[in-house]
Parts: C-alpha cells; sequence; structure tokens
C-alpha cells in the first residue's frame, strides 16, 4: 500500500532519531510487561487456587493450631468429600536465602485432594512408604540439583532442631499454572518427634484441607464447619483456598497497587518521548505541509500522515519490545524464580502494551498535528529557505 | 603617496577538498597581497574557490601548502586553539546569512566578542554603544534578531565585526540576502568605514553593484591567482 | 567567562514544548526514584526505631521471630534472675515477658482483614521503650481487659480507637488508651495485659523475654551466659539488630525492585534527552559555526550544549521531586513478610535523598547530552557555516 510505505519512509527519514526513540519505545514496553508480568505472578496463587478446596484454621489466629480430633468431627459435615491436613513447617535450608514453602501433611489424602500435582506411581508409593520421605516440585529439585534417593536437611524454626527427610518422589504440575516450588513430607515424622520432644504440641494441626463434593456446596460446607466448632476450644475459619489466597494478596495490596500505578508511568514516560519526537520532526517540515497544502491536501491528510508516521514509530518499539520480553521474562525466572514460581508472559499483558503504545501514537500527534493544521501557508513556505 | 604596508600576504596557497575517495582540487595557487585600508572585492564564476580563500584569510579553514602572514603572523604555523584567541583579536566576520544568535538581543550579539577579553561590564557597555552608534541602530538594541529586518540585521553584525576593532574585516557576500535598499545601506556603511576609518576589508561577492563599490576588484579563475602587487617590499 | 547559563536558559525556553517534554519524561524517572527512596527509607526508620541499643530480646533459639518463638515460664523465671539487668527508679528490674499473638481484624476503609500484632505484656513496658508515649486515655489496670493500641491501629481498623472494643480470643477488649509509638513497628500493635492474653488465647508460653542492660557493653556476656544455659533453649540479640533483620527480606525487596525500575525507566529519559539535544545541535549548526568563528574554541562549544542538557535534567529533577514530597501524605500498610503481621510506614523524604535524586537527574542529563555535546564541539567552522 502506498499510505504505509510514505509512512515508513517518513518515519524513517531521519534513521538516528527514528531509531533512538523506537529504543527509548522499546525499554517502556519492555518495562510494562515485565511488571504487568510480576503483578500477574503475584496472583497466580489465587488463580492456581480452587474453589472446591476449602480451608480451614484457627479463627482466633492463624498461628494457632487445631486440635487433631477435629478430623473425624470435619469428615461427617455434609458435603465434606475428603479431609486432609498439615502444619506449615517453615524450615530452613541451609539458609535464609534459599526460601520454599515446605509443609507437613497427611500424605494420602493430601495427594489425593491435589490431582494437579502429578507423581509416577512408583514414586508415589515410595513416598507414601517412608516416613521420612519428602517431595518436592520439578523446579524446587532442579534448582538444587535434588535426585530420588538424596538426603535433605532442614533446620527447624518453629519446630526446632535439624530435620533429616530423603527425596522419594518429584511431582509435575499438571498444568503451567501449578506451583512445582514446593516440599512437603509426612504430617506423622513431625508427630511423632513432637510427642518425644515436646508432648505439649503433638496432636495439633495448622490447617485442615477440605475437599467438597461439589463446588456450589463450598458455601453450605463452610458455614456448617464453623457452626460445629463454635464456642469450642479452637473455633475454626473456614473459606475457600480462593478466598484465603486472596486474602494473604490483599494483605500486600499496597505494594501491588504502587507496582501497577509504576507501570503506568513508564507508559507516560514513553508519551513524553515519542511527543517530543513528533514535535521535533513537524516543526522541521513544516515547510512541506505548507507545501501539501498548495497542493490541495486537507488538515485530515496531514493529520493522518502524522498520526500515521506516530503510531508506526510507536509500533515498532512495541513490537521490538515485546519481542525482548520472553527472553527477559526467561532471565527474571531464572534469577527469581523461587519468589514467584510462576511467571510467564501472558496475553493480556501483551495486548495492554499494544494498546498502550497504539494510544502513546496517537497522543503524541495531537499537538504536532494541531500546529501543522494551524499554519498559514506562506508563513510555511518561508520557513523552507 | 605613501604605500600603506601589506597586512594580508598570501603565498603559493593551495587547497583541495576530499570528498570520500574523490580530492578535488579547488585552489592550485594562490599568491595575494592585500594593504592596509584596502577594500578588495573577489570576484569569480561559482566554484572558482573565492569564499574558501576568504575562510582561509579568516583563519577557519587550513591550507594544504603555502603561507598566509596576516599582520605579520604567518597562521597557517598555528594552533586550533591559537587560532580561535588570534580570530578573535584580528578579524571581523560579516556574513551573508547574518548568523546572529536569535536568543540574544542586537546588544548582546554584539557585545558577543567582548567576552573572550578581559574587560568589565562597564568596559563592554561603553564599546558596545559607540558600535551601535557607527551602525545607526542605537534605538534597537534591546530587539531580538527576529524582530529586525534583514538590512537590520546585516548591520548588526557588521558592528560585531567591528567591536574588537580586528586587523581585517571579511565578508562574504554580504548583500546576498537583502533587498536593493537595504544592501545599498550596508554598502554606504563599508564604504564608510572604510573611506573614513581605514578598516581593511575583503568582500567576495557575486553582486556587480558591490564590486562596484570597492577600490580593488580580483578575479579569481580555476583557482590560480597572481598578484603583481605582491613583488613590492614590505 | 560568557554567562553561559542565561544562553542555555534561553535556548531551553525557546523550544519551550520540546523543553516540557524531555523535562518531563526525566521528571517521571525522578520522580518514582525519589519515591522508592522514600519508601525504603520510611521501611528502614519504622524498624530502626523500634527497639533500643541498650535492650536485649531474648527468644528461642531458631525462631526467626517472635512469633514463631516460645519460652516457658521457668525459662522465662531464669533469664529473669539473670544479674545484667538494669533497675528502673522503683527498684524493680526493667524486663518484659511478653507474648505476641496475631489477630485478624478489620480494616476501617476497605472491611478486609489483616493480621495484627496483639503483644500480652506487663505494666512497665513503656519504661522500657521510651520512644512511645501515651497520647490519649490511660494505662490499662493490671490484670484487666482493658489494653492500649498504637496510634496507627486506632486510626485504620475497626475497634481499634479510644473506648471502642475489639473481640477477639472469645473475648471483649475494651481500648482505653492510645500511644503514639512515632514511625517505629509498635505503632502498629494493640496491647493488653500478658497473663489475660495468655488465658484468653490458651497459650500458656510467652513469645520474648526483653530487658535493658545495665550496662550496654554487658550484650555479649549476656548473651554467652544465655546460649551456654543448657536449660535454655534460646538466643539473646541487641533489639535493635533484631528489629533490622526483620525488615531485611522486605527493605531488600524494595530496593531491588526500585533500583531495577530506576535504572530501565532512566534509560528511557536519557534517550528522550539524547534526541532533544542532538535535535538542538543540528538546529543551530550555523549558530555553532558563527561562535566558532568569532573566537569561541570547542571546550566553550562542548560546555555549553552541556549546559542546556544539565539543566533540562535539574528542572525534571526539581519537578519529579516537587511531586514526590507529596507522597509524604500517604501512608503504606502492607504485611511484612517475614514476620507475616502488619506493618504501616510513610514515605520520608531526607535532605539525603533529595540530592540523590538531584544528583542523579543532573547525572542522566549529563549521559544525555554528552554525546550530542561532542558532536557539536567537533564541528568543523566551514561545515558548520555551510549549513546556514
Amino acid at each position: 500500500m502506498l499510505i504505509v510505505r510514505l509512512l515508513f519512509k517518513n518515519a524513517f527519514r531521519h534513521k538516528f532519531r527514528a531509531f533512538l526513540t523506537i529504543l527509548s519505545i522499546t525499554i517502556a514496553i519492555l518495562a510494562f510487561v515485565m511488571l504487568r508480568t510480576v503483578i500477574g505472578a503475584w496472583y497466580a496463587g489465587v488463580d492456581a487456587s480452587s474453589a472446591s478446596r476449602l480451608v480451614s484454621r484457627n479463627a482466633v489466629s492463624i498461628i494457632f493450631p487445631l486440635p487433631l480430633s477435629y478430623k473425624d468431627r470435619i469428615r461427617q459435615v455434609e458435603g465434606v468429600r475428603l479431609v486432609s491436613y498439615g502444619n506449615w513447617f517453615g524450615g530452613i535450608y541451609i539458609d535464609e536465602k534459599n526460601f520454599f514453602a515446605n509443609f507437613a501433611v497427611e500424605p494420602g489424602s493430601y495427594l489425593e485432594l491435589y490431582p494437579e500435582y502429578v507423581l509416577s506411581p512408583r514414586e508415589r508409593e515410595a513416598f507414601l512408604k517412608d516416613r521420612k520421605a519428602f517431595a518436592a516440585g520439578r523446579k524446587l529439585a532442579a534448582k538444587y540439583g535434588w535426585k530420588i534417593g538424596d538426603m535433605v536437611t532442614l533446620r527447624g524454626t518453629i519446630y526446632p532442631g535439624n530435620w533429616d527427610f530423603v527425596l522419594r518422589a518429584i511431582y509435575r504440575g499438571k498444568t503451567d499454572s501449578v506451583d512445582e516450588t514446593q516440599f512437603f513430607f509426612h504430617w506423622d515424622y513431625l508427630n511423632e518427634t513432637m510427642k518425644k520432644t515436646a508432648p505439649s504440641r503433638a496432636d495439633e494441626v495448622g490447617f485442615y484441607m477440605i475437599g467438597v463434593d461439589h463446588p456450589d456446596l463450598s458455601s453450605a460446607v463452610t458455614t456448617a464447619i464453623d457452626r460445629t466448632f463454635k464456642n469450642s476450644w479452637a473455633e475454626t475459619l473456614t473459606e475457600t483456598e480462593k478466598a484465603f489466597q486472596q486474602g494473604f494478596i490483599a494483605m500486600s495490596g499496597a505494594i501491588i497497587t504502587a507496582i501497577e500505578i509504576v507501570s503506568f508511568v513508564v507508559i507516560f514516560i514513553m508519551l513524553a518521548v515519542v511527543a517530543n519526537t513528533m514535535a521535533m520532526t513537524t516543526r522541521e517540515r513544516i515547510g512541506e505541509y505548507a507545501i501539501l497544502k498548495t497542493l490541495g491536501f486537507g488538515g485530515w491528510a496531514i493529520g493522518g500522515l502524522i498520526a500515521g508516521e506516530s503510531v508506526i514509530i510507536s509500533l515498532c518499539g512495541c513490537i521490538t519490545g515485546i519481542a525482548l520480553a520472553f527472553p527477559a521474562a526467561a532471565g527474571f525466572k531464572k534469577a527469581l524464580g523461587m519468589y514467584f514460581p510462576i511467571f510467564s508472559v501472558e496475553t493480556p499483558s501483551l495486548v495492554m502494551a499494544l494498546i498502550a503504545s497504539l494510544a502513546v501514537g496517537i497522543l503524541a500527534a495531537i499537538v504536532p498535528i494541531r500546529r501543522a493544521i494551524a499554519i498559514r501557508i506562506a508563513d510555511g513556505l518561508r520557513r523552507i529557505g | 603617496m605613501e604605500e600603506k604596508p601589506i597586512i594580508v600576504h598570501a603565498e603559493h596557497v593551495k587547497k583541495s577538498y576530499h570528498r570520500g575517495q574523490h580530492i578535488i582540487p579547488v585552489l592550485e595557487d594562490i599568491t595575494l597581497c592585500i594593504r592596509e585600508g584596502q577594500f578588495l572585492a573577489l570576484m569569480g564564476p561559482s566554484g572558482s574557490g573565492k569564499s574558501t580563500l576568504l575562510n582561509l584569510i579568516a583563519g577557519i579553514d587550513r591550507v594544504d601548502s603555502g603561507a598566509i602572514r596576516v599582520g605579520g603572523i604567518d597562521i597557517t604555523v598555528l594552533s586550533e586553539t591559537e587560532l580561535a584567541v588570534w580570530r578573535a583579536t584580528h578579524v571581523g566576520f560579516i556574513f551573508q546569512f547574518y548568523n546572529l544568535i536569535p536568543v540574544l538581543t542586537a546588544y548582546e550579539n554584539i557585545e558577543l566578542p567582548l567576552h573572550l577579553m578581559r574587560l568589565t561590564a562597564k568596559e563592554r557597555r561603553l564599546h558596545v554603544e559607540t558600535a551601535l552608534q557607527v551602525v545607526n541602530l542605537s534605538d534597537r538594541m534591546d530587539h531580538y534578531p527576529a524582530q529586525l529586518s534583514g538590512g537590520e540585521q546585516q548591520r548588526v553584525a557588521i558592528a560585531r565585526a567591528l567591536i574588537t576593532d580586528p586587523a581585517i574585516l571579511v565578508a562574504d557576500e554580504p548583500t546576498g540576502d537583502l533587498d536593493r535598499q537595504s544592501a545599498e545601506d550596508v554598502l554606504n556603511l563599508m564604504a564608510r568605514l572604510n573611506e573614513e576609518s581605514g578598516k581593511t576589508i575583503i568582500m567576495v561577492t557575486h553582486d556587480p553593484r558591490a564590486a562596484q563599490r570597492a577600490q580593488t576588484l580580483r578575479h579569481l579563475e580555476k583557482g590560480v591567482l597572481t598578484d603583481a602587487d605582491c613583488q613590492a617590499p614590505f | 567567562m560568557f554567562a553561559l547559563f542565561p544562553y542555555s536558559l534561553r535556548n531551553l525556553w525557546t523550544r519551550r514544548l520540546t523543553t516540557v517534554l524531555t523535562a518531563s519524561g526525566m521528571a517521571l524517572v525522578v520522580f518514582v526514584f525519589a519515591a522508592i527512596l522514600m519508601l525504603a527509607r520510611g521501611l528502614e526508620e519504622t524498624l530502626i526505631q523500634t527497639g533500643s541499643t541498650d535492650n536485649v530480646i531474648v527468644i528461642r533459639k531458631g525462631s526467626v521471630s517472635e512469633v514463631q518463638s516460645g519460652i516457658e515460664r521457668g525459662q522465662a523465671a531464669i533469664v529473669e534472675s539473670l544479674p545484667y539487668i538494669a533497675s528502673g527508679r522503683d527498684g524493680k528490674s526493667l524486663i518484659v515477658k511478653e507474648l505476641l499473638v496475631l489477630v485478624g481484624l478489620p480494616k476501617r476503609d476497605t472491611g478486609k482483614i489483616s493480621h495484627v500484632s496483639i503483644r500480652g505484656t506487663q505494666g512497665h513496658a513503656l519504661l522500657l521503650r521510651p520512644q512511645i508515649r501515651l497520647i490519649a486515655g490511660r494505662l490499662p489496670r493490671p490484670g484487666s481487659f482493658e489494653m492500649l493500641a498504637g496510634s496507627s491501629i486506632a486510626r485504620r481498623f475497626k475497634g481499634g480507637g479510644l473506648r471502642e472494643e475489639l473481640y477477639c480470643g472469645m473475648r471483649h477488649w475494651q481500648i482505653v488508651g492510645i500511644f503514639d509509638a512515632g514511625n517505629s513497628g509498635f505503632d502498629s500493635e494493640i496491647w493488653g495485659d500478658a497473663d489475660q492474653v495468655m488465658q484468653a488465647f490458651r497459650r500458656p508460653v510467652y513469645s520474648s523475654v526483653t530487658f535493658k542492660l545495665r550496662e550496654v557493653k554487658d550484650l555479649d556476656i549476656v548473651s554467652r551466659t544465655i546460649e551456654a544455659d543448657p536449660r535454655l533453649p534460646l538466643e539473646a540479640k541487641r533489639e535493635t539488630l533484631y528489629y533490622a533483620e526483620q525488615s531485611e527480606m522486605m527493605a531488600k525487596f524494595l530496593r531491588i525492585l526500585g533500583i531495577s525500575l530506576t535504572v530501565i525507566f532512566s534509560l528511557g529519559a536519557m534517550i528522550g534527552a539524547m534526541i532533544t539535544m542532538y535535535a538542538s545541535v543540528a538546529t543551530r549548526t550555523a549558530e555553532i559555526g558563527t561562535l566558532r568563528a568569532l573566537g569561541f574554541g570547542r571546550r566553550y562549544i562542548l560546555t555549553a550544549f552541556l549546559m542546556e542538557s544539565l539543566l533540562l535534567g535539574l528542572v525534571g529533577g526539581c519537578a519529579g521531586l516537587f511531586f514526590a514530597s507529596f507522597m509524604q501524605l500517604l501512608t503504606i500498610s502492607t504485611i511484612n513478610f517475614q514476620t507475616f503481621s502488619e506493618l504501616a510506614f510513610r514515605f520520608t523524604l531526607t535532605a539525603d535523598i533529595v540530592l540523590k535524586a538531584l544528583f542523579f537527574s543532573l547525572f542522566m542529563g549529563f549521559i544525555g547530552g554528552f554525546l550530542p555535546a561532542v558532536r557539536a564541539s567537533r564541528m568543523k567552522i566551514i561545515d558548520a557555516l555551510r549549513a546556514a
């Protein structure tokens, strides 16, 4: 198409300037996509969680335990399909820098409740059989180079002492959005040790995970469970897994909002740069626009030329920025994968980047277009000499 | 009549331009003598190198070979920095397109060269006001170039050229961009400076009317100029 | 020396739109830069102010924070009997045995639940923490269900204000006083009687024991004594160090995020400045030639253009700082990743941050303008004049 070729030629007339502008846009779009991906990663936990699993914990304070005896009573509540339980262990592997989620669970019911953790049948059996066994997600095992049969020691913080475990199973996620950085082991191992070293802390559960027959029953089951334990020694607070995750996210809401705001700041920086380039370019070519006017081109045509050029520059930068975002995200994941187990560039981010670039391209052209349209032909022609 | 001393002596000057691989010779062999107080016009067809010669004499370009002595100093052996200092005190420039600094007023434009010398603000003011009077623009001193006509701008440029009392004034097509009346005014001014103040003026021009006002005419053809005047001893 | 400053300034003024746009880009970068520094500083100040250098906090060995720690009554009594503890004016030892509990409370504005620290303590806790002042109401009666709330809690949580009531641990607690702990972490806590808290939440163990040293230099010997004692699976830390470590992860996260963001953004803005300055040089080629012809040297030209881009940076920097200073009106409340509890802190602007931001903006101006200025200074006079 002739118009497009013309726009391209105009945009790259001053190659160096076009290059610098596009470079600036590339950086801005790259930053934008990365930031939105970070926000997405933060919410990944929520997306991965299920509405047909419930989490039940001590209503008074999340750090208080629930008695093991609750297990049977919960199972008797109507609509409950499966009950599992666990304790957050919070152990340290070598030093605090190596952070990953580790907790003790009732292994059989836990694996049944989380079908998205896929284990080979042989490894599953080995894991269930050995009380000192632990299962690790594929990414976690890869990071530390753990192989089946390796022994790993965690330094307990909540449960003091050094705890030895043997890797018996490595799970992989059924889909991309499953967290493959978890470490879980037998609850009985924890409990039996507690019975010997600190008996007052034995038979205590940090949280119950409950599977319901049908997601629609979630709300009814939640209420029923909490009612069962109201006014007892430890009251429960039950909610869907999704709500539970959302609660945590809400608490760091301020930071997420800040990151969102910053991601838009970068768009404004981009706008300033592109608008500047277009303003300068238009000023230099004002004579040409005057000539076009003498030839009979109206305001719309001229406006279209300027806006078209602006949009082309913007989109070029956007495309290179998006192209770079993928390797950048991969690098980011390598470095900080432990904090963000799920980190991938999502289509919505890319769409937003594209829309933002288009918007910037058009907005940046507004003032130059007004100036070009307003110029009197005689004034414009004089400026050529 | 006593002959004035030679103030500019160009001897066997050679200059070529390099454009990529090609070497384009512009000045083959130039010998030229200009006496103090002379008003000389350099003429010649387009591409004959007259502007190039002017640039060399004014010290804003370098010869390939040969010597140029101005007021006794061989400027071809001066370093870049020394040349800059030399230009500031010895040469006054008048360009075809005036070349005034757009963000400075007429006063400030004229004052500009004085900043390269050690003068107090009061001393500078004195010089500038005198120069403004000479070119008859005292009432426009606070105007910006955009607010002045072409002729007025050129007169400001002339004032700027005069301000350091330079040895020579070089003018490259000074009337090239002016209408008839303004050109007339500028040429009158230059003639007056030459006659009354004895300023040495070297002018490159196409304009026959401008050439008429000069005393001496020299033609540059195919980059060669032999000046009989140079045989005379200093 | 010719007054470069007005010359550069006027040139910026002549092309106003370009100047404003370029400076705006830099202003945005400086804004983000300053805001992040202010945030990290605010976080640090909050946690530094929490704690005194002559206080020692004792927690269970291996616990990263009070929340995970547990000290039995017997163990606490042994610590209490150590000879290194300072005494108050009334002759009593300046030591508190405290229990920390995390409770979910609804926020006033959003109604969302956030974890708040309830600290069961003893009456002379305030003596140990001189940075804290009672600003409204009175101290709770010992052994009662009365509580003191930090001013941050009173402001932002339902039931946390003076004479309001909280329901937790199956009891109603009345807020009888508000304390101001400045920017420290204590400001996001609620204090009550340790024994009552222990009973209500059915936790018969303390989380920590804090006492004031008689002599600051005794820290080492106290620490060694406690760790050597086989009855005490505890460790002792200087209170300020303990709190500093609490914020480590968050502060590090903020800083890494902040610096990488700023570096990336600044690249974008610097390129913008470069574009502007190249155009400026291109437009004034004839002027450059003229100045050189008149006798102004290469260095002068370089300085003139550098000064212009430095001014651009400075204008952007001042604008960015101006807007960043309004952030001081905001209070951020978020959850501390390490302790899982609510932490509120402000953006703090210090002279040091102002200087850093201005220096950074000048740096951006310098980098953006350097190459164009070099190009301007290296022009040959006749080439420049020919462009006229």
